[in-house]
């Protein structure tokens, strides 16, 4: 890698966050009783950025979403919004809107009474109310709903009528609350791209949560990965996805084979490892990662590559391991191969299924077989 | 918010403060209350009264409340309904009907006379025992039913499904699950019913006779005609005494989650 | 024997009484005889003109709204109060707001009557109504518990995200929709009110309540026109019962809507 080209971990959204924070989080901490939710969580959001939330349910991200929008007070640490603290602003004077989980429509008034909602709260005169409920409507692809009550649409459409009914008053920070969790799988990626859009065209900074880490991977300029209160990894999500900072990170993202190794000698960016069972590979490795003694290996199963006849190739060029067939479970777009290492140790291989030749149904369980691995793509973790 | 919370806090010294006023009678009272076997007999008499009721409640309620919940699907909410109107519905002129119908030449004798089962009309039917508990038996009845209906309704039908899938037969599914799983309900409805018939004064004096006299009657007595309140007072201890022990032994099986009685 | 017949039986044992009384009110005889000979009006004119059972009627009605109205905002305010915040005590409170109605009446009467005349409150119309109130409450506070419970959570905070004040809030989203079940309670609560006898009894002042003159003719004996009374009673039960059940049920179908997307 060339000097020049700049380091994935400098992109250009870090950059954007840096120069113009449109939220800001101090060391906020959060704790119901003797439980800490959120544990000490500092984070730039830059204006207009798409910033998600993934992690498990219970890792904090929700109360941490909770606290930006003002339904939670932090235990401890500061909230600032544009440089504004927001510590002790109740959620009705804070330049923030909510899509709620469920959407939270007011069953009791129509459609446009929901939109018009905020902008009657605000005060804004009636002629202006209609024309911007009308345009909101427009926006999110839902004209002439206007008089029909919540419970007569489709959950797609409540969906979008809850985000008409945040964005329609200009808010300076849209929070998302797990806002797809209810739509089919089809209508949930239409949306996926649909906010993406709307981020970029109404120029909001969007704090999504979700546990649904393909929906973080599409639509986000950076992804923080939260686990037991914590931020583990902020990053885009080719940062997160390719170079995961820890086990953590790098089994919640994708699939995953952690291997156990003993690293035996360190190069520049590269690590010998020593895998269980005797074999030596070469790796990548991160700041932070031990650089001798036990460690683990991360490596996407479809960064693999299979050799069934190694001897012919002159087997030893190559960075791989040995091992026997255990099974291959086909899977549409691709095919799964399990192989066990001699010490009992299974690593996945993902391949395309381009074409019938490609299935390898020559292979039968039992037979010997070897996983080789590009050193790029395998990467010894920090923790 | 201080004016519901001041109330409640009323409220909440009328149950204490009635209880002080108590003790203060009791002394008095409680050598009249403990050497005359009169009171021991009728408090005796209207728990065992209140026993049967509540027995017999449960077994007419029971096929009830299965049949609303388990094998109705149409009408479900009118029948529901059907079934919460009568409590609604003056407690008086229920009790006035038995009144009624159990008379010399009401519709039971008349019935019973002309199916041939008796000969000359039965005069025993009023102002006895069995007059109050087939009243009790009937005002009640609602009371039982649909806190049946409730944990009944609540049981997954998976449930009776796998226990016949097991092999159970109808009888042992009841016995097995079906009664261990309805016995919050079945606590809630008896402990309404057993505590509205042990209460209760207008039932006795309108279809008990002259031996039949049961604890609320006394205690009404008291307060009313004879104008003895200490001793109305006294009277009613027991009785709240004994439906208190029986709210918290069915509060700890989780009787009272209901919302309504 | 069948589960449909048994239910049928019970259903019939339900309704027997009822039937029975509004029969006779038609029954032209003084004497409750099986089977009805003739029929008449009569009873039903005597009680247009009976003064004391209309002076009743009209008690009956009077305490009955003013139990029901106290109920109301009571009753709403604590249930507020009880599903908003965490207090300490707050189980405690919901059982003793419990008691008048799951106590025997017997019990609690006797209570009342005693704390009164320990505030040396002369029996009357006041006492009956305040008497009333205490079990009222109750049945209001329950059923809109159960409403605000249903609620979903999110529309207070949904409502305050879009920039509306507390006060606002509640006026605007949370009172439209408990109002049904607020309404429902009063309703009920006034039913519950017109009813009631147990209790009544040991607050009356002079003037007696319509359930309480009929209490006392019975005791004197039977007379028709108490049937005509009654089944007149038991028209305004049924108008009550239905439309709190209306209402009630308005109310569930905008709860459906609050959660419709669960399906």
């Amino acid at each position: 890698m060339s000097v020049a080209v700049p380091s994935p971990s400098t992109s250009t959204a870090r950059t954007a966050a840096v120069a113009q924070p449109g939220i800001e989080l101090r060391k906020v901490r959060k704790s119901f009783g003797e439980t800490v939710a959120v544990d000490e969580v500092s984070l730039v959001v830059g204006r207009g950025e798409f910033l998600t939330l993934l992690g498990p349910s219970g890792c904090g991200k929700t109360t941490t979403l909770r606290m930006i929008g003002g339904f939670e007070l932090p235990t401890s640490g500061e909230i600032a919004i544009d440089g504004e603290t927001m510590n002790h602003r109740p959620p009705h004077r804070r330049p923030v809107n909510t899509v709620f989980q469920n959407y939270a429509l007011f069953p009791h008034l129509t459609v446009a009474g929901n939109v018009a909602y905020g902008l009657e709260m605000a005060g804004v005169a009636k002629a202006e109310r209609q024309r911007r409920v009308a345009d909101a409507l427009e926006m999110v692809r839902l004209p002439g709903v206007e008089n029909r009550r919540p419970s007569e649409l489709s959950g797609g459409q409540q969906q979008r009528v809850a985000l008409a009914r945040a964005l329609v008053n200009r808010p300076a920070v849209l929070l998302l609350d797990e806002p797809l969790g209810a739509l089919d799988l089809k209508l949930r990626k239409a949306m996926q791209v649909e906010l993406k859009q709307l981020n970029r065209a109404v120029g909001a900074t969007f704090v999504y949560v979700t546990h649904d880490q393909e929906e973080a991977l599409a639509m986000s300029d950076r992804i923080a990965v939260m686990s037991a209160g914590r931020v583990l990894q902020l990053g885009t999500p080719e940062e997160i996805y390719e170079s995961p900072r820890n086990r953590f990170v790098a089994d919640f993202i994708g699939q995953t084979n952690l291997l156990p190794v003993e690293v035996v000698a360190i190069e520049g960016d590269r690590a010998r490892v020593r895998v269980s069972g005797g074999q030596i590979l070469t790796c990548r490795t991160t700041a932070g990662a031990p650089v001798a003694g036990p460690a683990t290996l991360a490596v996407r199963p479809e960064r693999l590559h299979l050799r069934s006849e190694l001897g012919e190739t002159g087997g030893l060029a190559w960075n791989h391991l040995e091992g026997t067939l255990a099974e291959t479970i086909y899977l549409g777009t691709h095919t799964q191969w399990v192989v066990e290492l001699p010490d009992g140790v299974s690593i996945v291989v993902h391949r395309q299924n381009r074409g019938p030749a490609e299935r390898g149904e020559s292979l039968g369980p039992g037979e010997p077989i070897a996983v080789v691995i590009d050193p790029d793509a395998a990467t010894l973790l920090a923790e | 918010m201080v004016a519901p919370l001041a109330i409640l806090l009323v409220h909440a010294f009328w149950s204490v403060d009635y209880l002080t006023i108590q003790r203060s009678f009791m002394l008095e009272n409680f050598r009249t209350l403990l050497t005359s076997d009169l009171y021991g007999r009728v408090l005796g008499r209207s728990v065992a009264i209140a026993a049967v009721v509540t027995l017999i409640d449960i077994v007419l309620a029971f096929p009830v409340a299965y049949f609303l919940a388990k094998k109705v699907r149409r009408h479900r909410e009118v029948l529901l309904l059907l079934v919460v109107f009568p409590l609604w519905s003056s407690y008086l002129v229920r009790v006035f009907a038995w009144k009624t119908i159990l008379g010399t030449s009401g519709i039971l004798n008349t019935f019973l006379l002309w199916t041939g089962v008796i000969e000359v009309p039965v005069s025993a039917f009023l102002y006895s025992k069995t007059a109050m508990i087939i009243t009790f038996c009937q005002v009640w009845l609602p009371f039982m039913i649909l806190p049946l209906y409730t944990v009944i309704d609540r049981m997954p039908n998976a449930l009776l499904e796998a226990s016949a899938d097991l092999g159970a037969t109808g009888r042992q599914t009841f016995w097995k699950v079906i009664l261990p799983l309805s016995l919050p309900g079945l606590l809630a409805g008896s402990l309404s019913v057993f505590s509205l018939t042990l209460g209760d004064y207008i039932t006795p004096t309108l279809l008990g006779g002259p031996g039949d006299q049961m604890i609320g009657r006394l205690v009404a007595d008291s307060f009313g005609m004879s104008n003895n309140w200490p001793l109305g007072a006294a009277l009613v201890l027991p009785v709240l005494l004994i439906v208190s022990i029986l709210i918290w032994g069915a509060g700890r099986f989780g009787a009272l989650g209901r919302t309504a009685s | 024997m069948g589960l449909p017949l048994m239910t049928a039986l019970v259903f019939l044992l339900l309704y027997l009484p009822l039937a029975v009384v509004v029969l006779y009110s038609f029954s032209a005889s003084e004497v409750a005889r099986w089977p009805i000979a003739s029929y008449t009006l009569d009873w039903y004119r005597e009680l247009r003109q009976d003064r004391e059972i209309l002076a009743a009627l009209r008690l009956s009605v009077v305490i009955g709204l003013a139990a029901a109205l106290i109920a109301v905002v009571l009753g709403t305010a604590a249930a507020l109060a009880i599903d908003r915040f965490d207090f300490p005590g707050k189980h405690a409170i919901r059982f003793v707001v419990a008691l008048p109605i799951t106590l025997p009446g017997i019990g609690t009467g006797v209570a009342k009557l005693s704390f009164f005349s320990l505030l040396t409150w002369e029996m009357s119309r006041w006492t009956l109504i305040v008497g009333h109130a205490t079990f009222c409450i109750a049945l209001v506070l329950n059923n809109v518990v159960a409403r605000l419970g249903q609620l979903p959570r999110n529309l207070g905070e949904a409502s305050a995200d879009l920039g509306a004040s507390p006060w606002r809030t509640f006026w605007r989203i949370t009172f439209p929709l408990i109002r049904p079940a607020i309404l429902a309670g009063g309703v009920l609560a006034f039913t519950l009110s017109f009813d009631e006898v147990v209790v009544s009894f040991f607050l009356q002042g002079r003037e007696p309540t319509l359930p309480l003159l009929i209490w006392g003719r019975l005791r004197i004996g039977l007379s028709p026109e108490i049937n005509a009374a009654a089944t007149v009673i038991v028209l305004v039960s049924l108008v009550g019962v239905l439309l709190s059940n209306r209402l009630l049920r308005g109310g569930a179908r905008s709860g459906e809507m609050a959660t419709g997307t669960s399906r």
